[in-house]
């Protein structure tokens, strides 16, 4: 077999984190009863118009500054003509002729290896709504909530080899919005949704092959699975030596295969032209100068300002800044308690054990820096010890309890009266005479076992360096 | 004393005065409507409860000493049917939208509401304002009061039809390539069409949307400049509403046209007009002449592509503007069908009428890929000559002058059968719309049918108070003569 190269360029859908919709006032949260955040603006009740949410412009700039674009200060929408019941103007407002983002690219790693990914272009979008097929009626609802809200689609040039380089550049990509706040990237929820354009080609060759377009993956390990499906199917027919089609195809992740949509020869003409219930949108230098002047630290700033301003290892900065919301708990806890080693660890290893027993991302983590700092207070005021506190953390990381209230109304508080532990160990000593004998002829397990036991007894609560010396003074 | 004869500020002045109730100018004017509207057939609607329920509203507000500075508090007023009215049917005059009630109002309504003006009815016009004779109607056709006989004009013919036989006595209008200015003319009434950007599109059923204007049509040049003085103004709403300085037309309202330069295009005055308009609109250049003013004729660039480039334009914008009737959310929907595209197919084939299938048909073949460029962006090139060229002339010219339309108005069913020879009749009207400058139609004449002939004035950009006072001034120098007075 002929050895071949894969090219896979990317189209991601992004669902803007403004407060409301990029036409009119509604809100975009998602959820929430059917048809219940629009209005006629963004359900194209005859005679309304669009007004465009400034917030939507501030977030599409500060996202192509973030991935190094060209901005067209004078750009432009434009009407994409098509029907479909989730789309109620029978028309998407999006930006074919001006975008507003142009020419950029983001560097990737690989194992080691280091490239940029072009950017094409970032334009900027309305959602359409939503459309929920009822078996039972046999009928098919709309639902307009998601109707208007606003998106971004970020097209990159067909510069990734491997699914390997598309997951990296869209966790980079992911990772850019969160940190700059442009959206959520909930792939579940639909912010994020990614488009693959993949041919093949004999390594080598100059000319791309023909390419499918791949469509409905929702998280990304089905991403690298449609994508290795894709390039063993094209790989296939180009040895039988039959032709790819151009296509769009949907992939069916319970099926590990992809079915044919449309093929280009019945793809729809959208006959694109100027929105004309839009002025066009000029950027002055100033609006610019403004929101670059405002992008928030990134990712591999904050990384290198941790080592350098916390002392933490780059390796530990670099979890913790894989997620925007990691990286704004680790910061916000140690604001109040000033020990960043300590709340490292605590994201490192007991976070992140959790994160992956209940199988949740880090963007959805629920307990607060407060509840955390209080936590990490417990400890140092030598209030509980180390084993409690994992207890109580767990609850904390659970459901946000405050550590304080938990600690005194379930009276986990350490007992630090040398004399009541004192008689309590003097009781396990006696209780326990084999054991005795076995450490004072040299079994320094037994030990152990004693300070178990009074652990035991005292539920817990007890300095366990505090049980170790009392026990070695009465053992002695 | 026949309240229906006053003109809008007549009215408006009694009512302040407390010789005229609301409630009586209300009543008489449903009336006059009960009595001849079967001949004309201007309405769509006639809100006969909701009209005295208001009327009665805004005369409690008048006792209560409110609306003391609204010259029009208590006036009814009449809506072309593309118009949005909450809670009051807005068909545009189709089967597709024959049961559309609109949960919101028009911004021009909530305005003249702030006035204390009562809403009469919704009167009739063409198929999504797709037409010059208002006979494209799903709804039928109105008849020109002047003579039964003949069309109103369109598309705004129920609106110029209304205030010509007293049915109303004032009522608003859309102009996307002559839609007011044009039924004006053949009803001898006077309309206005602002500046694109003066008067708030929210809640006009777009057919255009980079064309359409809303704009009065009344008896007379003040009722016009002052229910402008109440339509307009920036809107947040509409992000192509321009904020501007001054909003008071009423002040153009001087008889003194000394000084000013008036400017003839000669291809208005060329082939196809018709001999009697000409010697109307020359004689009353004359007028304005011997009032002051320096007249004297010119070539206006590019106007010769001035329709080709229109109908490319709004048909384009049309076919995507009107794309959304499907018969899924509201109005029209088929009875019988299988399936999706069953539902669409059908809805709108039933839905629309022959000439709005025409505009979408064209419309959607000039944005199709493969023609956009020869057709839909040749004709954003010669719209941008247009505007070059009427800028050129205002450097020179206060003011433009011609005719409206090229005839007086035809007789039913002769236009429809020949839809070339239709938009020809656009020739003098679509390129301001095309340059989105502010024109004025007043009547100048009768012709020896009887009919009325239309003088426009054609303002700059913003230049609402240049053709307000040439109008005033021209019209000083004759009276108002309207069908029912002749008859």
């Amino acid at each position: 077999m002929k050895s071949y190269e894969t090219v896979i360029g990317l189209e991601v859908h992004v669902e803007l984190a403004t407060q409301t919709k990029i036409f009119c006032g509604c809100t975009t949260q998602f959820g929430g009863e059917p048809n219940t955040h629009c209005c006629p603006v963004c359900t194209g009740m005859p005679g309304t118009l669009p007004v465009l949410n400034k917030r939507v412009v501030e977030f599409a700039m500060a996202a192509g500054l973030a991935t190094n674009c060209k901005i067209n200060q004078k750009c432009k929408f434009d009407r994409k003509n098509y029907f479909y019941p989730d789309l109620p103007k029978a028309y998407q407002v999006s930006q074919l002729y001006l975008p507003i983002c142009h020419d950029g690219g983001i560097e990737i790693e690989v194992n080691g290896v280091k490239k940029v990914v072009g950017i094409h272009e970032i334009h900027m979008e309305e959602d359409a709504g939503k459309l929920i097929h009822d078996p039972w009626e046999d009928c098919t609802l709309v639902d307009y909530n998601r109707c208007g809200v606003p998106l971004i689609e970020i097209v990159s040039e067909p510069d990734m080899r491997s699914a390997e380089e598309v997951i990296s550049y869209l966790e980079k990509l992911k990772l850019i919005l969160q940190y700059l706040g442009v959206s959520d990237c909930k792939m579940q929820e639909g912010s994020l949704r990614a488009d693959i354009n993949l041919s093949i080609r004999e390594v080598g060759a100059e000319k791309f092959g023909t390419r499918t377009e791949m469509k409905n993956m929702n998280s990304f390990k089905a991403i690298a699975r449609a994508i290795e499906g894709e390039r063993k199917r094209q790989i296939e027919l180009i040895e039988d030596g039959k032709q790819v089609v151009q296509e769009t195809r949907r992939w069916d992740d319970n099926k590990d295969t992809s079915f044919a949509m449309r093929s280009k020869e019945d793809a729809q003409d959208y006959r694109y032209f100027p929105e004309p219930d839009l002025v066009p949108i000029e950027i002055s230098d100033e609006w610019l100068h403004d929101i670059r002047s405002r992008q928030p630290e990134l990712r591999d700033e904050k990384m290198l300002r941790y080592e350098t301003e916390y002392d933490i290892p780059e390796y530990d900065a670099s979890i913790i800044t894989s997620s925007k919301r990691l990286a704004d708990i680790f910061e916000e806890t140690v604001a109040i308690c000033e020990k960043p080693k300590e709340v490292s660890n605590w994201l490192m290893v007991e976070t992140m054990r959790l994160l992956k027993e209940t199988e949740m991302e880090p963007e959805n983590i629920l307990f607060s820096a407060q509840n955390l700092a209080r936590l990490i207070g417990l400890i140092s005021d030598g209030k509980i010890n180390r084993t409690v506190a994992k207890e109580v953390f767990e609850r904390v990381f659970k459901e946000n309890i405050d550590p304080e209230d938990y600690v005194k109304v379930n009276g986990l508080t350490m007992v630090n009266d040398e004399g009541a532990l004192r008689t309590v160990i003097e009781n396990i000593v006696a209780g326990n005479p084999a054991s005795v004998s076995d450490y004072r002829s040299g079994k320094e397990k037994a030990l152990g076992f004693l300070v178990g036991q009074t652990m035991k007894e005292m539920k817990g609560k007890a300095d366990p360096g505090l049980i170790n010396k009392i026990l070695k003074e009465l053992l002695s | 004393m026949d309240l229906t004869k006053l003109t809008a500020l007549e009215l408006g002045k009694k009512i302040k005065d407390k010789e005229v109730s609301v409630i009586e100018a209300t009543q008489a004017l449903l009336e006059k409507i009960k009595q001849t509207d079967e001949d004309y057939h201007c309405y769509i609607t006639v809100m006969e409860q909701e009209a005295l329920a208001r009327a009665s509203e805004v005369q409690k507000q008048i006792d209560a000493g409110e609306l003391s500075d609204s010259p029009l508090a208590g006036v009814p007023v009449a809506i072309k049917d593309n118009i949005c009215t909450k809670g009051v049917k807005t068909t545009c005059a189709s089967k597709i939208l024959y049961n559309f009630n609109p949960p919101y109002n028009a911004t021009v309504i909530e305005k003249l509401e702030k006035a204390g003006a009562v809403i009469i009815g919704k009167v009739n016009m063409d198929e999504f304002a797709m037409g010059s004779t208002t006979e494209t109607s799903y709804f039928g056709v109105t008849k020109n009061p002047w003579n039964t006989a003949h069309v109103p004009g369109g598309s705004s013919g129920g609106a110029a039809a209304a205030v010509a036989a007293e049915e109303a006595f004032y009522s608003l209008g859309s102009d996307t390539g002559g839609s007011i200015r044009q039924p004006s003319s053949f009803c001898g009434v006077t309309g206005i069409k602002p500046t694109y950007g003066t008067v708030s599109r929210y809640g006009l059923v777009a057919y255009a949307s980079s064309l359409d204007q809303i704009g009065p049509i009344a008896r007379n040049v003040s009722d016009c400049a002052v229910v402008l003085d109440l339509i307009s103004g920036h809107d947040t709403k509409d992000s192509t509403s321009v904020p501007r300085d001054n909003y008071q037309y009423t002040e153009a309202l001087i008889d003194d046209v000394r000084g000013m330069k008036i400017g003839i295009p000669k291809g208005y005055l060329g082939a196809g007009l018709d001999k009697e308009v000409k010697s109307s609109i020359l004689a009353a250049a004359k007028v304005l002449e011997e009032k002051g003013a320096v007249v004297e004729e010119f070539d206006l660039d590019a106007v010769d592509y001035a329709i080709p480039a229109y109908y490319v334009i709004a048909s384009a914008e049309a076919s995507s503007n009107l794309s959304r009737y499907d018969g899924i959310k509201y109005g029209y929907r088929t009875e019988d069908f299988d399936g999706l595209a069953d539902v669409y197919k059908k809805s709108r084939s039933e839905g629309f009428g022959n000439e709005v299938k025409r505009r979408m048909m064209i419309g959607a073949f000039v944005l199709s890929s493969g023609y956009y460029d020869a057709y839909y962006n040749k004709s954003l090139k010669v719209k941008a000559l247009i505007k070059e060229g009427f800028d050129k002339a205002f450097e020179k010219y206060d003011i433009l002058l011609g005719p409206t339309a090229p005839s007086t108005a035809p007789k039913l069913g002769e236009s429809l059968s020949d839809p070339l020879k239709m938009y020809l009749g656009d020739i003098y009207t679509v390129s301001v719309n095309l340059a989105g400058l502010p024109a004025i139609s007043l009547p100048c004449g009768i012709d020896s049918k009887g009919l009325p002939i239309g003088l426009q004035l054609i303002g700059k950009h913003f230049g609402e108070k240049d053709i307000i006072r040439a109008a005033f001034s021209f019209e000083q120098s004759r009276d108002y003569k309207g069908p029912v007075n002749n008859a």
